[in-house]
């Protein structure tokens, strides 16, 4: 079994490696080298691109019996719950639902952010470090047959808060 | 009861996948990002060199082992302690040189390379080059300057995965040494 220490220290060289300034948005011929492979996306979207197919294999290697959901309400709890704790070793502080497809899942300590700092220095740096986990729940979403949208904002670190939209067709 | 444990096992093996499934997801986009192999290996290594130094506090917080006092003492933490704890698993060291600066880890099997499968174009790659790069950061904070480079891939169709490690020399002062 691989340590949880060694996902913490790879999202941090990720998000340091794979983290490139709004520069790269202009894709002339004087791209960088080293973002070839980028087109138009921006550094937050490879990153949350990065999380969903993640994600998405993560929710693909569940057994069936753990998927037993009976409602939505019970993916998110799962997601608050148990892929939080897999991921994180915590659970989600709390969910809350407008139960119109709205939830907003906030964590008090989100530990990809505490080691970034705490309070208000930093918060600009903050959603560089929230990328990769929007995507990862996004992609988990997705795998469970449910397509959404899911943000993430940051009032004082390392307290965060994700919203996660369900699009109903 | 059962359902109990049983979320606790998945809840091991999702945090287990989590950090492969990451790993691969990272070389996919790195593959994206540079146009040749060499380059991909060289940022694996890099950022494997920068987990390293990280990595190293975290392991000495936790392993209570003491000083080593020559290489190989190290290369038996380093497969059974090091290795265990953070990968799960015991490679054996062989291949010791006259010396006794050089030696082999074999990994009968590497966790970072479940599912995955190398395509035809990227036969210089080195997948699982990030380990490297982690040795050699861990090892550099501890005052040994050393090399660390894989001979055998099973990804390449090798029997095993083989990792060289080869002592260059001792560093002696505490001044940060560079990163290439």
């Amino acid at each position: 079994m691989v340590d949880a220490v060694l996902f913490e220290l790879l999202h941090t060289e990720m998000v340091a490696e794979l983290w490139a300034p709004d520069s790269d948005l202009d894709p002339g011929p004087g791209v960088s080298a080293g973002r070839g492979g980028r087109g138009q996306r921006t550094s937050l979207q490879v990153l949350e691109g990065v999380g969903f197919r993640v994600g998405q294999a993560l929710g693909e290697r569940l057994p069936r019996e753990m998927l037993a959901f009976r409602e939505e309400l019970d993916v998110l709890k799962f997601l608050c719950k148990d892929l939080w704790g897999a991921v994180f070793q915590k659970q989600m502080d709390s969910l809350r639902t407008n139960h119109q497809g709205t939830y907003i899942l906030q964590d008090s300590s989100f530990p990809l952010l505490v080691h970034v700092g705490s309070g208000l220095q930093y918060l600009e740096e903050a959603p560089k470090f929230l990328a990769f986990t929007c995507g990862l729940l996004r992609g988990t979403l997705s795998t469970l047959g449910i397509k959404s949208l899911v943000s993430a904002s940051v009032a004082a670190l390392p307290a965060c808060k994700f919203q996660v939209v369900i699009e109903r067709s | 009861m059962s359902r109990q444990a049983n979320r606790g096992t998945e809840s091991k093996k999702m945090s287990s996948e989590l950090f492969t499934l990451t790993y691969g997801a990272l070389v996919t986009q790195l593959c994206k990002d540079y146009e040749n192999d060499e380059d991909v290996n060289k940022q694996l290594d890099k950022m494997g060199y920068n987990i390293g130094v990280r990595l190293i506090e975290d392991f000495l917080a936790r392993s209570n082992v003491g000083k080593c006092h020559d290489f190989r003492e190290t290369a038996d933490v380093i497969a059974k302690v090091a290795f265990k704890m953070y990968l799960g698993i015991t490679p054996s060291i062989t291949n010791w040189s006259p010396a006794g600066d050089e030696f082999s880890l074999i990994l009968e099997n590497n966790p970072l390379v479940d599912f995955v499968e190398l395509p035809d174009n990227h036969s210089s790659l080195i997948y699982s080059n990030l380990l490297c790069g982690v040795l050699r950061g861990a090892l550099e904070m501890v005052q040994m300057a050393v090399e660390a480079k894989f001979v055998q891939d099973t990804l390449k169709g090798d029997g095993v995965t083989e990792i060289r490690m080869r002592f260059i020399r001792r560093i002696e002062d505490n001044l940060p040494v560079g990163e290439e």
